[in-house]
C-alpha cells in the first residue's frame, strides 16, 4: 500500500444513544430507527484489523460513547494496540471513578463539549441540563492528569462568547480549545437558519481566537475552525476521501467520512461480512471517490486539486444534489450561489431569534 | 525564538510512537499526528523536562559528528519551534 491512501484515524462511532439532543448533531436524521449496535468482541476485532492497516489514532465517539457499558473493554483492547485513544465526549453520564479507571486502561486524552459558556444557555442548546455536569467533568479530566480538550461547536447563538469559552478553557486548564463552526450537513442543515452566523460575527470571532492563540502559545493549543460558508475554498474533508480516515458507525458500516452513508447510490459494507483491509481497498464506497479522475469542472484543472480534493462530497450531495459535483462552498464551484443565498439570509436575519429544530431523542434510551 | 537556556518538555498529550510501516518515528497527539525523521525523532526525545536548547545541542552534536554544530543547532531551534507553534510543548519560558 502506498502512503497516499494509508488510514492514520479510526473514528469509531460507539452508539447513536446520546442523552443531548443539539440542533448541529452530525448523526444522521434517521438515527432513531437504528437500533443494532456492534457488540464489544466485533469492536476489539475492528481495532487490531484497523492497527494492522496502519491506524494509530483511534477518536471514540457517538452519540455519546460513555453510554457504552463496555467502554473499559474497548480503551483496554485500544491501549493493549499502543492505539492514541481519544474520547469524544458531553462528560454525560461520567463519574471521576470511572474515568480515573478509563486512564488506567490506557485512555490518552479526553474532548468535552460545551454548547454554551453560560449555564441556561448551554442547556437550552444541548436540549436537557448538562452544564454543570460537563464542568464536573472537565475538572476530572484535568485532576487525573487527563490532557483535556474543550470543544465548543460555534453558530450565531453562541459565537458572541468567544472570550468566555477562552476564559472558562484558561480555567479549567484545558491543553486545547477547539472552537468548530458548524458544518452545515446532518441535524446542522436542517437548522442552518438558525444557526449559521452572520460575516461580521465570524470575522469577529476570528480576531479574538487569534489574539488568544497568541497569548496562550505554549500553554494552551486554541484552534478556530472557520465555517466553509465563510471560505474562498473548501475544506478538505477528511484530508480527502478514503484517504487518511476510516469511520465505523454503531451498525459495523465502515465509511470514508460519518454521513457518507447519506449520499444514495454508493455501497457501503459492514464490518461484520467482510475485513478492514478488504473493505478499504476494494469497496466500491472507498474507492468512488478516490483519486482525480473522477473529479468534476472546475476541480478537473484546478491548482487547489491536491489540496481540498473537491472539498466534501456530503455538501455536494445534500447542497446541490449530486455528491460528484464541486463542493458549493467553494466560490469557483457552479453551486456557489446556494451557500451565497444562506450567508444573505444570515445577514438579514441577524439578531430574529429563531428555534431549533432538536435532534430526535428517540434512539437515546430505548423505550 | 527560543530562548536557549529553557528546558523544553513535551505536553502531556504527546506521545512518541514507532510506525511499523515507515519504520519511523510518529509524535501523536489528539487528532493528529508527526511523521518525523531519525533527527526529529532524536530531538523530540531530549524534550523531557531535562535538557536546556544548549544541552541538546551539545549531545547531538557528539551524536551526529559529521554534521555542523551550527546546523544541528538550526535544526533543533526550527524543529522546537514548529513543536511549540502547534502547543506541543512545555516549560517553554
Amino acid at each position: 500500500m502506498n502512503n497516499e491512501h494509508r488510514p492514520y484515524t479510526l473514528i469509531a462511532e460507539l452508539t447513536y444513544r446520546c442523552p443531548l439532543r443539539c440542533p448541529y448533531c452530525s448523526n444522521p436524521l434517521d438515527l432513531a430507527e437504528r437500533g443494532n449496535e456492534i457488540d464489544t468482541d466485533t469492536w476489539l476485532r475492528v481495532f487490531h484489523e484497523a492497527e494492522a492497516l496502519g491506524i494509530v489514532q483511534l477518536n471514540l465517539t457517538g452519540g455519546e460513547p460513555l453510554l457504552r457499558d463496555d467502554l473499559e473493554l474497548l480503551i483496554e483492547g485500544a491501549g493493549k494496540l499502543d492505539l492514541y485513544t481519544n474520547l469524544i465526549t458531553s462528560g454525560i453520564p461520567l463519574t471521576s471513578e470511572r474515568l480515573s479507571r478509563l486512564r488506567a486502561l490506557g485512555l490518552d486524552s479526553v474532548q468535552v463539549s460545551i454548547q454554551s459558556a453560560r449555564s441556561s444557555v448551554s442547556d437550552r442548546i444541548a436540549g436537557a441540563p448538562s452544564f454543570h455536569r460537563k464542568l464536573d467533568a472537565m475538572q476530572w479530566v484535568t485532576s487525573l492528569g487527563i490532557p483535556l480538550t474543550m470543544n465548543v461547536v460555534l453558530h450565531r447563538e453562541n459565537i458572541s462568547e468567544i472570550e468566555e469559552f477562552i476564559a472558562l478553557a484558561e480555567r479549567v486548564s484545558a491543553d486545547r480549545l477547539e472552537l468548530a463552526n458548524t458544518q452545515y450537513l446532518g441535524w446542522a442543515l436542517k437548522n442552518r437558519l438558525a444557526l449559521l452566523p452572520t460575516l461580521e460575527q465570524i470575522e469577529q470571532a476570528r480576531i479574538v481566537a487569534a489574539e488568544a492563540k497568541m497569548r496562550l502559545r505554549g500553554k494552551m493549543e486554541v484552534l478556530f475552525i472557520t465555517p466553509d460558508y465563510y471560505s474562498e475554498y473548501p475544506k478538505s474533508c477528511m484530508e480527502g476521501w478514503g484517504r487518511r480516515f476510516i469511520v465505523v458507525n454503531p451498525e459495523g458500516l465502515a465509511l470514508p467520512c460519518h454521513l457518507a452513508h447519506t449520499i444514495p447510490g454508493l455501497r457501503f459494507e459492514r464490518v461484520t461480512q467482510r475485513r478492514l483491509a478488504d473493505i478499504w481497498h476494494h469497496s466500491e464506497g472507498f474507492n468512488r471517490f478516490r483519486g482525480d479522475e473522477w473529479l468534476p469542472d472546475p476541480c478537473r484543472t484546478c491548482e487547489r486539486r491536491a489540496v481540498d480534493f473537491g472539498g466534501c462530497r456530503c455538501q455536494a450531495f445534500h447542497v446541490m444534489g449530486d455528491a460528484g459535483m464541486t463542493d458549493p462552498a467553494c466560490s469557483l464551484a457552479p453551486g456557489h450561489g446556494h451557500i451565497e443565498s444562506a450567508r444573505a439570509q444570515a445577514g438579514r436575519l441577524a439578531g430574529t431569534l429563531i428555534f431549533f429544530d432538536y435532534r430526535t431523542s428517540r434512539g437515546c434510551f430505548s423505550r | 525564538m527560543i530562548l536557549t537556556t529553557v528546558r523544553p518538555r513535551l505536553s502531556l498529550k504527546v506521545r512518541l510512537r514507532f510506525d511499523r510501516r515507515t519504520g519511523r518515528h510518529l509524535l501523536l497527539y489528539p487528532e493528529r499526528g508527526l511523521e518525523l525523521n531519525d533527527t526529529a525523532t532524536a530531538i523530540a526525545r531530549l524534550c523531557t523536562g531535562e535538557w536546556t536548547v544548549d544541552d541538546m545541542v551539545d549531545h547531538l552534536t557528539r551524536v551526529y559528528d559529521d554534521v555542523a554544530p551550527d546546523e544541528i543547532r538550526r535544526e533543533v531551534c526550527g524543529f522546537l519551534d514548529v513543536l511549540a507553534d502547534r502547543g506541543l510543548l512545555q516549560n517553554m519560558s
